[in-house]
């Protein structure tokens, strides 16, 4: 019995090591690009595995104090922190609204911010950016605070939608009965059982928010107003000359954030992942 | 006994007279999200189709040319390139993610210490931003320090270094097995929420009827599992043709377009040439996609949710 069991431990663990090498790899190597001294990344006699000169820290020395790194990540954290907040608002209203309440076109609306949920940022980013242009929003951080939403509201909707169904209607019935409100129902009664999906919904929209490439692309030109992501993929990479160093440990801080969120909240993550499919 | 009835009894009665307040209470709820997915969603989506029918330049006056656009598109070198390059990318990358997904999913599913630091190191790829992780990919693949190339060259595999996104098949291999990496945790998780709901005794009744493994996989998880596969399909062909950051960050469409795919383009001719128009054109060839996959959605979720 005990012999069986150890096998299947054994095999589990030998089967799942090529997915979790080829799923960390790159993050390892970017930390070790990050940590060598250049003379040794760039030398081609030797092992690319091995640290042989040294750590060295000037690569995040000079990301930190040469360029406008430090910015970018403050630019993400306040506009994926502030449109999650924003984003989970409206979606608490509208997905109690399509969960609870009984209103004429209930499923169209319901199907209507699912279809939008659908359509992908990359059908929008032209059009938005007029809009932006035509609200003189291009190149500041508004632009993004205000489209960031649109993509994050759907998500999140849908997401707590599926949650608040899963809540007893009958406790939510007696406080009304109780003669509490609508609104008095949902604050006191919905939202301290519906924690954890707005947790969940939170998460995933600062992930979201956080990741978000191509508007940041289109509507930023100024390099102290870029986001984390565009910083450090199109300023950091001056001409043909790449600081491989910097570059690496400008990717590896900047994606510590979600990271370290992930590790915090993995079941939150699981949970939200599989609830309503994001992006694949 | 009557005394519950009646309560139940006036609850319903208080129900069909609150009907009309519930229904304001509703709309207002709504109002915000409504409003806002109207003016940066529907709006922008229909401003999309509007450009796209006009010779529109980032300034100066645009008019109105119908489905020319579309049409000239068709007999351009590049645009059938890229379209068929966005094809082949979406069908490759999808059916990798597919197959493999299912293996992750499978190997997940195993009972082992520690599986859940498993399931949450396989997940990375997912959570860090794409745009971020593709620098580092693209580091792996450079053309001189490629560690992909080092160890090949150190197994024997090759004897020259590669220049892997300077070559047109190995950089569409490149893009296709990249984007493999970001989306396989998105299957794998999905696959596995499927598995688990799987009675056990079905596998159980199967093996006391003499089913194999393999038999078992074909004639109870592959069924069972086929509205999961549906829906996570149906998502990723949706997100994987309208990708942007991996080809963008890694290749640029490169070398000589043959990476170039539908995002990439619209967004180079958009925003380098302000060809508004073409651009517009472009990126709505994804509509016909989207469109479908929409449809067979909504068509599932309501089976499922039985409206």
């Amino acid at each position: 019995m005990v012999r069986s069991s150890r096998r299947r431990v054994a095999i589990a663990y030998l089967t799942a090591a090529p997915f979790v090498i080829f799923a960390v790899f790159p993050f390892i190597w970017m930390l070790v690009a990050s940590l060598k001294q250049d003379v040794e990344l760039y030398d081609l006699a030797q092992n690319p595995f091995l640290v042989r000169a040294g750590i060295t820290w000037e690569h995040y020395h000079f990301l930190f104090t040469h360029t406008a790194f430090p910015l970018w990540l403050r630019n993400s954290t306040v506009v994926a922190a502030t449109t999650t907040v924003v984003s989970v608002v409206l979606a608490v209203l509208a997905a109690y609204a399509l969960a609870r309440l009984r209103f004429p076109l209930a499923e169209a609306t319901t199907t209507f911010v699912f279809i939008v949920y659908l359509v992908p940022t990359t059908l929008l980013f032209l059009p938005l950016a007029r809009l932006m242009a035509l609200f003189h929003l291009s190149n500041t951080l508004w632009s993004l605070i205000v489209t960031y939403p649109a993509f994050m509201v759907p998500f999140a909707t849908w997401m707590l939608t599926a949650y608040f169904t899963t809540i007893p209607r009958d406790v939510e019935e007696s406080a009304l009965v109780d003669g509490c409100t609508r609104a008095g129902a949902l604050r006191h009664v919905v939202l301290p059982l519906a924690r954890p999906g707005i947790i969940t919904a939170a998460l995933f929209g600062f992930t979201l928010a956080y990741s978000e490439f191509i508007y940041s692309l289109t509507f930023i030109s100024t390099t102290d107003l870029k986001t984390v992501t565009t910083g450090v993929v199109v300023d950091l990479i001056r001409g043909d000359f790449f600081y491989w160093g910097s570059l690496m440990g400008g990717a590896l801080v900047a994606s510590l954030p979600v990271v370290v969120l992930f590790s915090l909240f993995l079941d939150h993550y699981v949970a939200g992942l599989t609830a309503g499919a994001v992006r694949g | 006994m009557s005394s519950r009835e009646e309560i139940l009894h006036q609850r319903t009665t208080a129900y069909g007279v609150r009907l009309r307040p519930e229904t304001v209470t509703a709309w207002s709820f709504l109002l915000p999200t409504l409003l806002l997915l109207l003016v940066l969603a529907v709006y922008p989506l229909g401003y999309a189709f509007f450009l796209s029918m006009t010779d529109a330049q980032v300034s100066g006056p645009a008019h109105f040319v119908g489905l020319q656009n579309f049409v000239r598109l068709l007999r351009t070198a590049i645009f059938t390139l890229t379209l068929s390059n966005t094809i082949w990318y979406t069908l490759g990358a999808v059916a990798a993610k597919l197959v493999l997904g299912l293996v992750l999913a499978l190997v997940l599913a195993q009972r082992a210490p520690g599986m859940r630091w498993i399931r949450g190191a396989v997940l990375i790829p997912w959570v860090v931003p794409t745009s971020l992780a593709m620098l580092a990919w693209t580091w792996m693949f450079d053309s001189t320090y490629s560690v992909i190339n080092w160890v090949l060259m150190h197994l024997g595999a090759i004897a020259e270094p590669i220049a892997w996104l300077g070559t047109p098949r190995l950089a569409r291999l490149a893009v296709v097995l990249v984007n493999v990496w970001s989306g396989l945790p998105f299957f794998g998780i999905n696959f596995l929420a499927g598995l688990v709901t799987i009675p056990q005794e079905l596998y159980e009744a199967g093996t006391v009827d003499g089913a194999g493994p393999i038999v078992r996989f074909r004639h109870i998880t592959l069924p069972l599992l086929r509205p999961v596969l549906a829906t996570v399909l149906l998502f990723s062909v949706v997100m994987t043709s309208s990708d942007f950051a991996t080809v963008f960050v890694l290749t640029k469409g490169g070398p000589q377009n043959t990476t170039q795919i539908l995002a990439t383009l619209a967004f180079k001719l958009g925003l380098a040439t302000g060809d508004l128009g073409n651009a517009a054109a472009i990126s709505l060839y994804l509509f016909p996609i989207l469109a479908i996959s929409t449809y067979v959605q909504v068509r599932l979720m309501r089976r499922v949710w039985q409206w």
